[in-house]
């Protein structure tokens, strides 16, 4: 007997073709349903619901449908026990030959393609870089996390001192110290999504102002369920009470995604509040050089999308310019840039805006490899099919 | 035996070159004038296509009946689409009067007060004339904004809604059309060309003058009403931008005469202007004032007026010639600014272009091999009834007949393109049946038992008339939006997976094939099934390795555009169930976790696998891969899933309800091909 025999037991079940056959379809329903969702819910929010979880349910929109209930395995179950049933088999079942090496190349594929994905869910970050021709940057910008940053130095300028808050602190509550602010933040509210509006004479006489102090003392704040659509991002708000070493409080203040930064002097010392995209600093800066958008002659049509950028980083000395379009991205250090939008600026009509994709994805050469790896798979196993085939006598 | 093809191709050729053209334009030369080359939709076309892809979208078909009451034996006259064209721009009011519009909505036609079928006062019920349709003007725009403000998403509109947009849309290229040569609001283009060479002439001298400034632009704003229309660009490039781009509309054209190239951005300039000017506050803010600043800007390059270009000149007197019916000045105007062209450097490309565009246009590629699979398909049926060699083999010389002119259009459309063959959903169910048929030849190849012959002369005779019916949507041509264009992913990716669904289908019709024969007829004996399974297993085989490569080329294309491999858009998410599909329907098989029947049943399954992925996922109406929601294909797709659910059911009857297998003794123990994996147990069949 096979001294592993025990160990074999034990991973029997785990290695059945049968299991992979319920895997595959279930992985059929996940992406149907989770395609389906898309519709309501959103690209983004049906991605996290659907693949980037271990359990999920799907239920219909329509009004009258709404007690259907089916329950689903996440994307990462789903995943996982793949990548179980794959090794186990392989380790207990399968046996080594020259008629199997295909189906063992391709499944090593899939297992790169697999972890791979993982990978790309675990550490990449997309994030987006905006400027308008002859700004410069070195940091873009979340599109869907939101911080509150807080500026000891009052001026403006880049070099000053950030104390940053993220989104998820200010969803908790609670109080905020930190040891470069001399005072205390108590976190009042914090909506994910809301619109702000000027408060009225007459029809807010009942609705209080939003907070004391600052800008929110003349506005009203309205919460609304979180954005579905994939090209808009949720406008968050928060309120916060500031407290002095003293524990005296000095006002609530309203901070909005869509408000201009707000000054609030402690100690005779002013700082700067806003609430922004949550932004990620580089090691060296891009310049937007000029925009380029070209439609087909006679319509509105885009037939090309391109920014010439400058990059300077004065770690390396390197200080270069190079063109970035669609199907053309610049990859620069961890990470690529890839042209997303094209505008124009709200003020001046002969200034052209850019907006550029970054993505930071340390594992975006799985999924080359994998590929490479389960399409050799493949054509060999079908080789050695076609092959058989045509030496079979037919009826 | 391949005479006896010819002899039928020839027939098919013959009945397709009956009806050439007369009637009371037969003296114009319109076939030289759908020769001439314009550029519209940002394509540098002939006006024969220009001409037949707007009365495909107006009227849904390429030639205008002008007679619709008449039955086809009553000879109603019918007008070329060129001829339609020429009408429409040059004596359009003659044009207004001809039934080109398809209303299909009974509930739009009496809306609209629209007479009913009414033979004896040449009505039809469903084609009526602009002139017809003016009065309900107000109430199609009416409707039709109700429409867009009220169901943005298009899956929320029914067929009546569906109904008044398309309309609307076909109203809007009509005006479009007529005011491509001469425009409505003139009675005499060129003495209003002279009076704004005259006007441009004293700004060029005096510019400060605040009179002369006033002047000019008034002049100005007159020719953007006309650039406004947005008619096709049929002005070709002057010495003011004399490139391939350099194609403008009459109105820029004018402008031109003193601006240059600056006339296109100075009616875009205002443009701007004209969407800014509604918003609130607009008045003070920045960007009005830089807008006007540069409006000023580019006015100030005004210089002394040139001459009139020839190629105004020619089409003003071809207009004008044509209304007064007189052939001779049409026709020699015709040929001397054809002349014209050949001399242009600039046009050069296109007039080679456009002449072989007309030359596929008139060859009718796809639409020519229907009948010919449809023949095909009909005598390899007719082979299982009585094995008459001469009908399968006279259906393989048919096939193949038809597969080459295939070919042929799709080499052609490649070379219009200069692209790869699948570029939109119209080309991707060209190459669908280009592939299916191909697959169902080599099939045939080593069997020759007429199964590949039917499955492919099927399959190629569906995708094409789906893309008929695709093609109704216009232009089949259009340019590529730019993240499209690139020809190395559109070659790899886009071919590959488009072959990928081609052979999923393939496996699919041929499990049809054996349930419908199985269930229905004693056709399906022992040998027939087996073969049936293996060309099925080998199918399915092929299919996973092209739609998993053809995905995961696109996640590399995803991941070169755009930063990701997988961002879970509906239709690359499509294109994974495929996948996930196939590898479940082999590994089912080699878990001897289904047998023939079970086999066939998951295959069938495939149909409605690939045609989610295919067209479900575009009617979604989100993501990358929308082409906008399509209510009629809807319907259609219903159907078809529906059809293979029924006869998935039909394929799980227990085998005495099989008239094939009823009388078979029970089934052999022997495993299909191939045996069941190691670790093997006979297990259990679940089929």
């Amino acid at each position: 007997m096979d001294r592993f025999f025990p160990v074999k037991r034990l991973l029997a079940p785990l290695t059945s073709l049968k299991l992979t056959v319920t895997l595959l379809a279930l992985g059929i329903a996940v992406v149907f349903f989770g395609t389906l969702a898309q519709t309501e819910d959103g690209l983004y929010v049906a991605q996290a619901r659907y693949f980037r979880s271990w359990f999920s349910t799907w239920s219909p929109h329509a009004e009258g449908w709404k007690w259907i209930i089916v329950p689903l395995p996440g994307g990462y179950l789903l995943g996982t026990t793949l990548l179980a049933n794959l090794l186990a088999a392989h380790a207990v079942r399968f046996k080594f030959g020259w008629k199997k090496s295909g189906i063992l190349l391709t499944h090593i594929g899939v297992i790169v393609l697999l972890v791979g994905q993982l990978g790309t869910d675990m550490f990449a970050r997309e994030s987006r870089m905006s400027f308008a021709e002859g700004e410069w940057r070195n940091y873009t910008e979340d599109f869907h996390k939101t911080e509150l940053a807080i500026l000891s130095d009052a001026t403006g300028s880049d070099l000053e001192d950030v104390v940053v808050i993220p989104e998820s602190t200010l969803a908790d509550g609670g109080e905020v110290r930190h040891a470069k602010l001399p005072f205390t933040l108590r976190i009042r509210s914090y909506a994910e999504n809301a619109s702000i509006r000027a408060r009225g004479p007459m029809v807010d006489t009942n609705t209080p102002a939003a907070s004391t102090a600052g800008v929110g003392a003349r506005a009203v704040m309205e919460p609304s369920p979180p954005t579905r659509a994939m090209d808009k991002r949720n406008l968050p708000t928060t309120v916060v009470e500031v407290v002095d070493p003293a524990g005296t409080s000095l006002g609530t203040w309203l901070f909005g995604f869509v408000l201009n930064p707000q000054m609030v002097t402690v100690g005779g010392k002013e700082f700067r509040f806003t609430l922004r995209s949550t932004r990620y600093y580089e090691h060296f800066s891009v310049k937007l050089i000029k925009t380029t958008h070209e439609v087909y002659r006679g319509t509105d049509t885009p037939k090309n999308f391109q920014s010439r950028v400058q990059i300077d980083n004065p770690g390396s000395g390197e200080k270069r310019e190079v063109d970035i379009y669609m199907n053309n991205p610049l990859r620069y250090g961890w990470l690529t840039f890839f042209q997303h939008q094209m505008g124009r600026d709200d003020i001046d009509a002969n200034r052209g805006t850019s907006v550029l994709q970054v993505v930071k994805n340390p594992s975006w050469l799985a999924p080359y490899l994998g590929t490479i790896v389960v399409g050799l798979g493949l054509l060999v196993q079908f080789l050695i099919h076609l092959v058989g085939f045509l030496r079979k006598p037919r009826a | 035996m391949k005479r006896l093809a010819v002899l039928l191709l020839a027939l098919f050729a013959l009945g397709n070159a009956a009806g050439a053209a007369d009637g009371p334009n037969a003296n114009f030369h319109l076939e030289e004038f759908a020769r001439l080359p314009v550029v519209f939709n940002g394509r540098h076309q002939p006006i024969d296509s220009l001409a037949a892809n707007a009365l495909v979208q107006i009227r849904e078909r390429r030639r205008a009946n002008l007679e619709p009451w008449k039955s086809w034996w009553e000879k109603p006259r019918m007008a070329s689409a060129t001829e339609w064209f020429a009408t429409l721009t040059m004596r359009p009011d003659e044009a207004d009067t001809w039934p080109t519009f398809r209303i299909n909505h009974p509930d739009l036609i009496s809306l609209l007060k629209l007479p009913q079928k009414d033979e004896a006062h040449g009505q039809d019920g469903k084609h009526y004339s602009w002139n017809q349709i003016e009065p309900g003007f107000k109430e199609v725009e009416d409707q039709a904004r109700r429409v867009l403000e009220k169901k943005p998403d298009a899956a929320q509109r029914d067929s009546f809604d569906q109904s008044v947009l398309k309309l609307r849309n076909a109203l809007t290229l009509y005006l479009r059309l007529k005011n491509t040569v001469i425009p409505s609001n003139t009675t005499n283009l060129l003495a209003d060309v002279e009076k704004f060479r005259a006007v441009a002439s004293s700004f060029a001298t005096r510019r400060n003058d605040p009179e002369q400034r006033q002047a000019i632009v008034g002049q100005i704003f007159n020719w953007d009403m006309l650039e406004s229309f947005d008619t096709p660009l049929i002005i070709p490039p002057t010495e003011a931008n004399l490139t391939r781009e350099g194609w403008t509309r009459v109105a820029a054209s004018v402008v031109a005469l003193s601006l240059g190239d600056n006339a296109t951005a100075i009616f875009r300039t205002l443009g701007d202007i004209r969407k800014f000017q509604g918003q609130p506050g607009a008045d003070g803010a920045p960007l009005m004032a830089s807008l006007r600043q540069r409006f000023n800007e580019l006015l100030d390059t005004a210089m002394p007026p040139k001459p009139v270009p020839a190629s105004l000149q020619a089409y003003v007197t071809m207009a004008e010639a044509f209304r007064r019916g007189d052939s001779v000045t049409f026709n020699s105007t015709l040929a001397g600014y054809r002349q014209q062209l050949a001399s242009n450097p600039a046009v050069a490309g296109d007039l080679t272009k456009t002449a072989r565009e007309v030359f596929y246009n008139h060859l009718a590629p796809f639409y020519n091999t229907m009948p010919i699979y449809v023949t095909a398909f009909l005598l390899g049926c007719f082979y299982w009834f009585n094995f008459n060699q001469t009908a399968r083999k006279l259906a393989f010389w048919l096939i193949a007949a038809g597969f080459v002119m295939h070919t042929v259009g799709l080499i052609f459309r490649m070379w219009l393109e200069g692209r790869p063959p699948v570029t939109n959903l119209y080309s991707s169910a060209i190459f669908i049946g280009w592939g299916s048929v191909g697959l169902g030849l080599l099939l045939e190849k080593f069997w020759r038992n007429a199964i590949g012959l039917v499955v492919g002369s099927s399959l190629g005779f569906v995708t094409l008339v789906i893309a008929h019916n695709l093609a109704l949507d216009g232009d089949t041509l259009v340019m590529l939006q730019a993240v499209l264009d690139t020809n190395i992913w559109l070659a790899t990716h886009v071919v590959i997976v488009t072959l990928g669904y081609a052979s999923t289908y393939v496996a699919g019709f041929l499990a049809m094939l054996y349930v419908v024969r199985g269930v229905f007829t004693r056709g399906l004996d022992e040998a027939t099934g087996r073969s049936l399974t293996r060309m099925t297993y080998g199918i399915v085989c092929f299919a996973t390795l092209f739609s998993f490569i053809g995905t995961v080329l696109g996640g590399i294309w995803a991941d070169q555009s755009w930063g990701r491999f997988w961002g879970w858009d509906p239709k690359e998410n499509g294109a994974l169930i495929i996948v996930l599909w196939n590898a479940l329907i082999l590994h089912a098989r080699w878990g001897g976790l289904v047998r023939e029947r079970g086999l066939m049943n998951l295959t069938i399954a495939g149909n409605i696998v690939t045609s989610w992925s295919w067209f479900g996922t575009n009617m979604l109406g989100i993501g990358l891969h929308s082409y906008g929601f399509m209510s009629g294909a809807f319907l259609w797709l219903g159907g078809f899933i529906l059809s293979q659910l029924v006869l998935i059911a039909l394929g799980s009857l227990p085998p005495r309800y099989w008239r094939s297998l009823k009388d078979r003794p029970a089934a052999p123990v022997k495993p299909g091909n191939p045996p069941p994996k190691a670790g093997g147990k006979p297990r259990p069949a679940v089929a």
